[in-house]
């Protein structure tokens, strides 16, 4: 009996650790297996043709250019609408609302982060883009300004909660010492409190980058897929194209070990790296926040 | 910051400009702008609840799609995302859950344990297309599962990891320690003590967690568009090796590849997700504000 126990024990202790370090696993597998896939197109197409401004598949043109400017104007769009709406609200509720209102407000942040994509993509085609065309007056609606006003309303609820995390993490003798001191509630926010939380603000802001840079069905149904290298701010109402939608869109139509199919997976390699740079600063702040809160508080 | 510094930020004013002022003035423009980001979710939600509300009917739930999807119900696609939702619970809810006690009771606090939370963090971040394509390698390709609810499980599991660990492993972390000691103090083993003590107390936030991360993969289609989500069958999956339609997928695809697509099934559509999704949502809120009020600790 107590040797089975024992069995089970160290049966069990080896399995949990299996477990542990399957998502060391699994990332090392997901770089395998883009790199299998996608370094083959460094062979087949020249490395200035992949980063040439020409986008046409079907006839050979195999320049991802104007998809890496597509995905970053969007972003960057999406980012100028998430970032003080999401700061604003979060300091919103964690320092201004009264907690029963912030009770509320919460839950509703959470609805809009469940809302999955393909609906967002759906309002955005029959609400959002006819509403821009009349108002803007554009030949189309479906441009990469729709999409960052998608894109926006994605990225807020990661920059809300992450931000509001940070806000509620600053101590409160800081806010007390600030009132202590004479200033007002809108002084302690903006002298204090936000620049003690500012590592866990920027984390929200690079997190809200990342969700914005990889989402792909709601910008693939909104930007309206032109891939064309923009000139001009003009650009932004225009039609776009982003790598992930460039993938999503084009991956089914496509022979396995063509030239296409390596050239969308070298996409994937890309957009792999931008998420991983992404994701390693943001983790990187809180690494450094972390430490330096303990050693201010100890 | 020194008084001096404080002096030049924050000048002494008079007139309209006091501080008090101010304050009032930033606190309704935050109020303002806070009102501007919520507002729309709840008109958003709204708006669906009327537009599809009239879709809704039995057929339309339980009939198979007709006319090119211009008419008929949806069924194949409330079954083929249930299906999904299933399988990605079997890989990943074990897996995950495993990871989350190897990382809150096990692992040693050393350059290993680091690269696991920084893979963690890694595939939590990394764009759901990407885990597409993954998929499409790995599950279709090299396994040779072909597109299919097995491949396409598989890959959402991958991608739901990251949530269920997180939320799991903070859910066992919140267990006081000295619960463990008395258990270890009795005689019991750890693993014992895991199971008997520490996985019945975090319970409930275990399964609010798994909710919500499940609730991500039943409404993504990035990742199931090239390993298992079907644009029409004329009848349900037969088995976890064929292709099935999926809510989202079916939703991307009469919103945008089907034309002359009669609004009202389009919303109906819209309707039937959403209540999917964010009826998982309000069960793990549910089962979370419960468990917070009955703790005793």
């Amino acid at each position: 009996m107590i040797a089975r126990n024992r069995l089970t024990e160290i049966g069990v202790t080896r399995l949990i650790q299996l477990a542990g370090f399957s998502s060391i696993i699994f990332m090392g597998m997901i770089l395998y297996f883009l790199l299998t896939e996608g370094v083959p197109a460094l062979g087949e197409v020249s490395l200035r043709e992949l980063f040439s401004s020409r986008w046409y598949p079907i006839e050979g043109f195999y320049g991802i250019l104007p998809l890496i400017t597509g995905s970053l104007m969007v972003t960057i769009g999406a980012m100028l609408i998430a970032v003080p709406f999401g700061l604003c609200a979060a300091v919103y509720i964690s320092e201004v609302a009264p907690p029963r209102l912030a009770a509320v407000l919460k839950p509703l942040v959470e609805i809009l982060a469940g809302l999955p994509s393909v609906v967002l993509g759906f309002l955005g085609i029959v609400i959002l883009s006819p509403f821009l065309r009349r108002f803007l007056d554009l030949p189309t609606g479906l441009t990469a300004f729709t999409g960052s006003l998608l894109l926006g309303g994605i990225a807020i609820p990661t920059v809300i909660s992450i931000s509001e995390d940070a806000l509620n993490n600053v101590p409160r003798s800081y806010r007390e010492a600030a009132r202590a001191l004479g200033a007002t509630g809108w002084q302690t926010i903006w002298g204090v409190t936000v620049p003690a939380a500012r590592s866990g603000i920027l984390t929200a802001v690079m997190l809200g980058v990342g969700r914005a840079m990889g989402e792909t069905m709601a910008v693939m149904m909104v930007t309206g897929n032109a891939p064309v290298l923009p000139s001009s701010l003009g650009a932004l109402f225009e039609p776009a194209r982003t790598m992930t939608a460039t993938i999503a869109s084009e991956m089914g139509e496509v022979a396995t070990g063509s030239e296409h199919y390596h050239v969308l997976f070298f996409i994937g390699i890309v957009l792999f790296l931008f998420s991983l740079v992404v994701n390693l600063i943001a983790s990187r702040l809180v690494f450094r926040s972390k430490g330096r809160a303990e050693r201010v508080l100890s | 910051m020194n008084h001096n510094d404080f002096n030049k930020l924050y000048p002494r004013r008079t007139g309209l400009l006091t501080p008090r002022n101010m304050e009032k003035a930033g606190y309704a423009g935050l109020t303002v702008l806070t009102i501007l980001t919520v507002l729309p979710i709840i008109a958003v939600v709204i708006y669906i609840l009327v537009q599809g509300a009239p879709a809704i009917s039995p057929s339309f739930i339980f009939d198979m799609p007709r006319d090119g999807m211009r008419a008929g119900g949806i069924w194949p696609a409330i079954v083929g995302t249930i299906y999904l939702t299933v399988g990605t619970a079997i890989f990943s809810v074990p897996l995950g859950i495993g990871a989350a006690i190897y990382l809150a009771e096990y692992a040693p606090d050393n350059r290993v344990t680091q690269m696991i939370r920084i893979a963690i963090i890694n595939l939590s971040g990394i764009p759901s297309v990407v885990y597409g394509l993954f998929g499409l390698g790995l599950f279709v390709l090299f396994l040779k599962f072909g597109s299919s609810i097995l491949a396409a499980s598989l890959t959402l599991s991958i991608m739901t990891l990251p949530v269920i660990i997180s939320t799991t492993e903070e859910a066992l972390r919140a267990v006081p320690h000295a619960f463990r000691v008395v258990s270890i103090s009795l005689g019991a083993t750890r693993w014992e003590t895991i199971r008997r003590i520490v996985l019945p107390q975090a319970l409930p936030g275990i399964v609010t967690g798994v909710i919500l991360g499940l609730e991500r993969a039943a409404g993504e289609t990035a990742p199931i568009l090239f390993t298992g989500a079907a644009f029409f069958l004329p009848r349900l999956p037969q088995s976890p090796l064929d292709p099935t339609m999926a809510l989202p997928y079916h939703l991307f695809v009469i919103s945008t590849q089907v034309p002359g697509m009669p609004v009202q099934i389009q919303y109906g559509t819209v309707l039937v997700l959403l209540v999917f999704v964010l009826g998982m949502n309000l069960i793990a809120t549910w089962i979370r504000s419960r468990a917070r009020a009955r703790r005793q600790w």
